[in-house]
């Protein structure tokens, strides 16, 4: 349960999904479930594809005809909250994650995958690692995770 | 223990200090307060309470628990958490009210 | 005696935005710090800020700490200003007197901003004064402007912002977090931080809190325990758990003490995190020309404290016969940011609180 242990509900992530045909092509998902007073998301997207309004205090709503998955609200959401997957053939999806610990992981490496609850659940190859003086510190990792895990995957682990 | 690598934050290499904690020569880093350099020492102890003499170690860090007073320099009752450390100072627990006119 | 025209209180968020708005009207102030420096507790806020652009967000607050030093540094003529000193005296007839290494300083104004922030609170148990307890903000001064790290393992009290935050930047120092300890049923901070750590395979355990802590000269062990609907421990669920360090993160309070010395109208309002003056809508207290910005009027996130600071400066400064040139326009704007940055779910408690103290 989100509210005791910070994990969201299955149903709570979906809602955030859009349907799956749409992630033919990268789109951002934004898990904010809270009316908390910020809007980076929507002020940083360059495409208008992301929408607060006056009141600070709403929830992102993302258009995903205009969304490209560019990953430009990945690194500036304060509450790490974002990230972008596209469906690519019938055996990955790639996402591209916020990542602030050290240290970095560096492209080609297998780290492991992990869901919501902070579980492992797969193995996950990184593709590339950006991070340039405009992402401010959050690195912007593009991971290659088995498709089956689109729902589950969240973020990755050094594997030990 | 001093952090070595951070996602956010560069420390950069500083200036050594050294100074004296209870009579003994140890050292600490420029722009370090007195309570973080005995930290890094790994000196959690700073205080005793006044009664019971129960050990103390910093609460707040912002110069407003008393939990860190030192005598410093003959000065007793010194906010170690917000004193900037100064080469060759003189650094010793205190375990009682302190006196105003202590001398080292 | 030292003569100014303002006296600003704290140099943190809301006396450094204040400095700036009564500067840019043309007023000069002298702002008093005890620390050695400017900026308040935003030089260790290594986490990205919420609310909107207005209020720096997305910026990391450290960096948000430059950016509202550098505007002061910008009026050399006009702000003063006074590091490791500390008030020691305010008098009704406007003398503020300050300790300066030793110096006794007297001060004669004409206005004064009250922006000393809050501290943090204490909770009780066995053995809460071990070496080894701090407050969560104090561990984060310690990691984040030294660099100096509290221990390897740590367990924390209170899920509030604070605690997800400080815990989730001890992860970043590369500290071993066991878990987040909360007494509530339900976690207290913004769920995307809760979120954050989870993921990072941090237990948050709501409906548990700290027992005793076991040491002889610092802090060794934890006993932690379940706890029932009436927030008592329930028999047979304790554990005990290894640790060096514990930090507590279960609230601040006002530092509201200097007003109590000039008599000022005060009211205990648990919503605002304690004893808070009365102020009316311009943030002006029962004392004529005694005003106050930022947490020592309510507990509430450093964005807010911003806009009150900025807001606090603006009607100051005209109150003393210096008008700023877009008066009317930066007002109703530094209202409205407030207005937005506490109207949803979370700053609910805070705008009952506030309606509370309206004079």
């Amino acid at each position: 349960m989100l509210n005791t242990n910070g994990v969201p509900e299955k149903k709570l992530v979906l809602s955030k999904f859009p349907d799956r045909e749409l992630l033919l092509k990268p789109k951002a998902i934004t898990e904010c479930y809270e009316d908390i007073p910020c809007n980076p998301c929507a002020t940083s997207c360059p495409f208008d594809a992301i929408y607060i309004g006056e009141d600070i205090n709403t929830q992102p709503v993302v258009d995903f005809e205009k969304c490209t998955g560019c990953g430009i609200c990945v690194y500036n959401c304060p509450g790490l909250a974002i990230f972008t997957v596209q469906e690519l053939d019938s055996t990955n999806a790639r996402f591209k994650i916020p990542f602030e610990l050290r240290p970095l992981p560096e492209k080609g490496e297998t780290w492991s995958g992990v869901n919501r609850a902070g579980e492992i659940i797969t193995e996950v190859l990184i593709e590339k690692v950006s991070l340039k003086a405009t992402h401010d510190k959050t690195a912007l990792v593009q991971v290659l995770v088995p498709v089956e895990y689109i729902n589950y995957f969240i973020t990755i682990r050094r594997q030990i | 223990m001093r952090i070595k690598e951070h996602p956010i934050l560069t420390f950069e290499e500083k200036k050594e200090l050294s100074f004296f904690f209870d009579g003994k020569e140890v050292f600490g880093y420029e722009g370090d307060t007195i309570a973080s350099a005995l930290h890094a020492l790994g000196v959690k102890t700073l205080s005793h309470s006044i009664e019971l003499h129960r050990p103390r170690g910093f609460y707040c860090a912002i110069g407003n628990c008393s939990s860190c007073n030192m005598i410093v320099n003959g000065k007793a009752n010194v906010r170690t958490c917000v004193t900037l450390l100064v080469e060759n100072m003189q650094v010793k627990t205190q375990v009682n009210k302190g006196d105003i006119y202590e001398t080292n | 005696m030292k003569q100014i025209d303002l006296v600003i209180i704290g140099g943190g968020p809301a006396g450094l935005s204040a400095a700036k708005m009564a500067a840019e009207s043309g007023l000069s102030s002298l702002i008093i710090e005890r620390d050695f420096k400017v900026g308040g507790q935003l030089v260790k806020q290594t986490h990205m800020f919420f609310g909107s652009e207005k209020q720096y967000a997305k910026t990391r607050g450290i960096d948000i700490a430059k950016i509202l030093v550098n505007d002061v540094l910008k009026y050399p003529e006009l702000i003063e200003i006074m590091t490791d000193t500390t008030v020691v005296g305010l008098y009704k007839d406007k003398v503020v007197t300050l300790l300066q290494n030793d110096k006794y300083i007297k001060v004669q104004t004409n206005a004064i901003i009250i922006a000393t922030g809050a501290s943090e609170k204490v909770l009780a148990f066995e053995n809460n004064d071990l070496p080894g307890i701090y407050g969560a903000g104090a561990v984060q001064t310690l990691m984040n402007v030294h660099g100096v790290l509290p221990g390897q393992n740590v367990v924390m009290v209170g899920s509030g912002n604070i605690g997800l935050i400080v815990s989730y930047q001890l992860i970043q120092a590369g500290v071993n977090v066991l878990c987040v300890l909360e007494a509530a049923s339900e976690i207290g901070g913004y769920k995307v931080h809760a979120s954050k750590l989870k993921r990072l395979g941090v237990d948050i355990k709501t409906s548990h809190s700290i027992k005793k802590a076991i040491g002889k000269e610092y802090l060794e062990k934890i006993v932690i325990g379940k706890l029932d609907d009436k927030w008592e421990f329930i028999e047979g669920t304790d554990e005990e758990l290894v640790v060096d360090s514990l930090c507590i993160s279960v609230g601040l309070s006002p530092l509201s003490n200097l007003l109590s010395m000039i008599e000022t109208e005060m009211k205990y309002v648990s919503y605002l995190g304690g004893l808070v003056p009365l102020i009316d809508k311009n943030h002006e207290t029962s004392i004529e020309n005694v005003f106050v910005a930022g947490d020592v009027c309510g507990v509430e996130e450093a964005s807010s404290a911003i806009v009150e600071g900025y807001l606090t400066g603006l009607v100051v400064a005209k109150k003393l016969g210096f008008v700023h040139p877009n008066y009317d326009e930066l007002y109703l704007d530094f209202k409205d940011q407030l207005q937005n940055l506490r109207s949803g779910p979370f700053g609910e408690k805070l705008r009952l609180g506030l309606e509370e103290i309206m004079r």
